[in-house]
């Protein structure tokens, strides 16, 4: 099997240690990856870096689609990264805010990636809407209200539906259950679980908490001032952990 | 019969990074071959390494050195060195492991625990909500609580919920960390009923079990784990 | 309503021929020439300060003024009426600093400045049709950032745009757009029509006249050269609808042009009339003609 996305020593420095540098992998399809690491690890950054929205000093990324082939990321026009990110790929912003249309209907929001892609049929794009809302537990009576009514929890699968609705096959998101209350959390990463298993997303996921990261990925990538320090199977860092700083990570967790 | 693993040099150290490094040599050099449908207990006092040894195989605990091969698909499969995917599925179809604590991921139905290594597979939903119902029931856990999580249940019944879920499909090795600790004597048999059913169907299996009466029911031989002195770096 | 073509007035000292100075005019028509070359597209140019606030038509005014020549003969419209205070001081504009011939005639006219609407009549090949645009960009309702917006229309990025249209149907039942209604041109640019209504849409498609848009604050022109194609936006099953009335004109009887609906008197008494003043006029003088 060809993997899906095939990082090479990218680096994004903002400063000494700040950003990242020299991240390599190679991510394949259904594999969740997280990124885990403290605030200032350069996790949000390298997320940036791997969904083509900021160009690293160096190193490359390339995706492999079946259908089209392999695309670098930073070689290729701006006009098919940005279509590489509202087709086969996703990106789950943290504030539901940024990554929705607050001033249009759930619907409209659901439906913007297919009329982007051409889809010029309304009923269709009404289905659609009815489906998705489906899909991630809203009430699809609520078609047509504006996000801003929504809470915060759905919002975030508001945005998660949104992004769904092209079938993509790799999701970024980052931190998608931090600012809800627990057992919003709850909800939301039962859904997520269930959507990655049944779509066989390949996701990469930037988290500060490992609980996410256990229940969620496959592997992780430990992150420390703009390095990866420890990668590997999820169960065995986060139950045998090397690197003196995953210790400390995994040591500082609060057992409730 | 097949080699079904085949470990060599096997050495497993943990360095505490918190404590000043020091250093805990569990696993030196370890050797040994399993073959299909036979049963291998560890034998050793505690602190030996039984348990860590368990992991290590699993991948759950990375090995400092050695060679941990195993087959998987007709083929023997390097461990060491593999990448998640590769262990992830290995572990999806070739080694089973029922640790001795249900870890529990919260509002997931004690059917669906069980359930899914089989879905995994791909079996069909009918089917295996049919065998992880009948595996339940022969373990005594009444259909009352099916439906619901087992984060709540007693040691006891965690740990048949445990059992239940691997013995859902068919596992050409198996590692068992205390299978029958905390059952009561009928749960006890009805658990080494399914070992041996699972050890005639040519699974082999490693496993570790303070009880001696399972011991006796199950061993075909056993590993000596001479428990090691803490080692500690100067 | 006089019909017949001014004859040139004493053109008032001290402006250069149709008030901007030639270095300007040579840059406007850089900018039209870019603007043919790429319908629909928004070109940049440098706007002039002209003696009217923006909101007033600037805009068309720099475009006729960079286009006109002496043999033109220029006609003048706001929301279809050659009589309205702006139509009459833009006319007596480039009477006084270009001592052009004027006329009400469509037929007659051989650039005409319009707001807010186009004339009845058919167009013919030579005529120039020149628009005032408030807001020249049409995805700014959702897109606030111009550098977004441009990049938009370089990506051929225009999902938004039905994003709205499905908003409408979502909220009304039917597209509630009806002025300003939004336009594929040649199949590669969304262009905003200026605020004419719905109705004069199917008019911008293949036309045989030259059609310029200019706006004055926004400082930007686009064109669509004659036998463009020009598609309004719409749905599959909610295709784009020409508005029609129950009533015609109470003057010429016309069931075909778009009527203006004025209120005549304090009881509130309502009347349909044509919106275009030439066209409704032609009509009556031939209907008294055959009388």
């Amino acid at each position: 099997m060809n993997p899906l996305l095939s990082v090479r020593d990218l680096t994004l420095l903002y400063g000494p240690e700040k950003g990242c540098q020299g991240v390599s992998f190679d991510l394949y399809p259904g594999e969740v990856l997280g990124i885990v690491g403290e605030s200032g690890s350069g996790k949000s950054t390298l997320l940036s870096v791997l969904s083509g929205r900021n160009r690293p000093d160096c190193g490359q990324v390339f995706y492999h689609c079946p259908q089209t082939g392999s695309i670098d990321l930073y070689q290729a026009s701006e006009a098919e990264r940005r279509n590489l990110l509202r087709t086969q790929w996703g990106f789950v912003e943290q504030n539901p805010r940024d990554g929705l249309r607050m001033n249009v209907s759930a619907g409209a929001n659901i439906g913007e990636r297919l009329m982007a892609q051409g889809v010029r049929h309304y009923g269709q794009l009404r289905q659609a809407g009815l489906q998705w809302l489906k899909q991630v537990e809203i009430d699809p009576s609520r078609i047509d209200d504006l996000p801003r009514t929504f809470s915060g929890g759905m919002q975030q699968r508001l945005q998660i539906a949104r992004n769904l609705v092209s079938s993509p096959k790799l999701m970024f998101m980052d931190e998608p259950t931090g600012g809800l209350d627990v057992s919003v959390q709850a909800h939301l990463l039962d859904l997520l679980r269930r959507i990655v298993r049944e779509l066989q997303l390949a996701v990469v996921i930037v988290t500060h908490d490992l609980a996410v990261a256990r229940l969620l990925a496959d592997r992780l990538m430990v992150m420390r001032r703009s390095r990866v320090v420890e990668a590997g199977l999820t169960d065995q860092i986060l139950d045998d952990p090397q690197h003196a700083y995953s210790q400390l990570l995994v040591s500082s967790v609060l057992q409730p | 019969m097949d080699t079904v693993m085949e470990v060599k040099g096997l050495a497993k150290t943990f360095t505490l990074h918190q404590q000043h490094g020091v250093e805990l040599n569990v696993l030196q050099s370890l050797d040994f071959s399993l073959l299909a449908g036979e049963c291998m207990l560890l034998h050793g006092r505690s602190g030996a390494g039984k348990s860590t040894l368990l992991r290590t195989l699993y991948g759950n605990y990375l090995p400092a050195a050695g060679s941990i091969r195993v087959r998987h698909q007709g083929k023997m499969v390097e461990m060491l060195g593999s990448e998640p995917r590769q262990t992830l599925e290995l572990r999806r179809t070739t080694i089973g492991y029922v640790s001795q604590f249900l870890r529990v991921i919260p509002r997931v139905s004690c059917l669906d625990v069980v359930m899914e290594p089989a879905r995994a597979r791909g079996m069909a939903l009918d089917k295996a909500t049919a065998r992880a119902e009948a595996l339940l029931s022969r373990l005594g856990i009444p259909q009352r609580l099916w439906t619901l999580a087992p984060g709540t249940f007693s040691g006891g019944e965690q740990q048949r919920v445990n059992i239940a879920r691997s013995f859902m499909v068919h596992w050409p090795i198996l590692l068992l960390d205390e299978p029958t600790a905390s059952l009561d004597d009928a749960n006890r048999n009805v658990v080494i009923e399914l070992i041996k059913e699972a050890l005639r169907a040519g699974s082999a299996l490693i496993a570790i079990s303070h009880d001696a009466d399972t011991r006796n029911a199950i061993a075909d031989r056993y590993l000596d784990m001479t428990p090691k002195e803490l080692s500690h770096a100067i | 309503m006089s019909q017949h073509a001014e004859s040139n007035h004493i053109v008032e000292a001290g402006y250069n021929f149709a008030y901007l100075d030639e270095q300007t005019k040579r840059s406007l028509r850089r900018g039209l020439l870019k603007a043919v070359a790429i319908p629909g597209f928004q070109v940049p140019f440098g706007g002039r300060e002209m003696p009217l606030p923006y909101g007033w038509g600037t805009g068309g005014m720099q475009v006729t003024a960079a286009v006109l020549g002496r043999d033109d003969v220029l006609k003048v419209i706001d929301q279809g009426a050659d009589d309205t205070t702006n139509a009459v001081s833009i006319r007596r504009f480039f009477t006084r600093t270009a001592g052009v011939e004027t006329t009400e005639r469509t037929h007659h006219a051989s650039i005409i400045q319009t707001r807010h609407r186009i004339p009845e009549t058919a167009l013919r090949s030579g005529q120039i049709m020149v628009f005032q645009v408030p807001i020249p960009e049409p995805l700014r309702f959702i897109e606030p950032s111009d550098s977004e917006t441009r990049a938009m229309h370089a990506l051929n990025d225009y999902g938004v745009m039905h994003v709205k249209l499905y908003e409408d149907i979502a909220t009304y039942g039917h597209i509630a757009t009806t002025y300003a209604y939004p336009v594929m041109v040649d199949q590669r640019y969304v262009m905003d029509p200026s605020p004419i209504p719905k109705f004069d849409n199917p008019k911008l498609n293949m036309s045989p006249a030259l059609m310029l848009f200019g706006a004055g604050r926004e400082k930007r022109l686009y064109a669509l050269p004659p036998y463009t194609r020009v598609q309004s936006l719409d749905f599959e099953d909610h295709p784009f609808e020409l508005p029609k009335w129950e009533q015609s004109c109470a003057f010429c009887h016309s069931t075909e042009s778009y009527l203006d609906e004025l209120i005549v008197d304090d009881e509130g008494t309502r009347q349909f009339v044509c919106s275009d003043t030439d066209y409704c006029s032609q009509r009556c003088n031939e209907q008294e003609a055959l009388a």
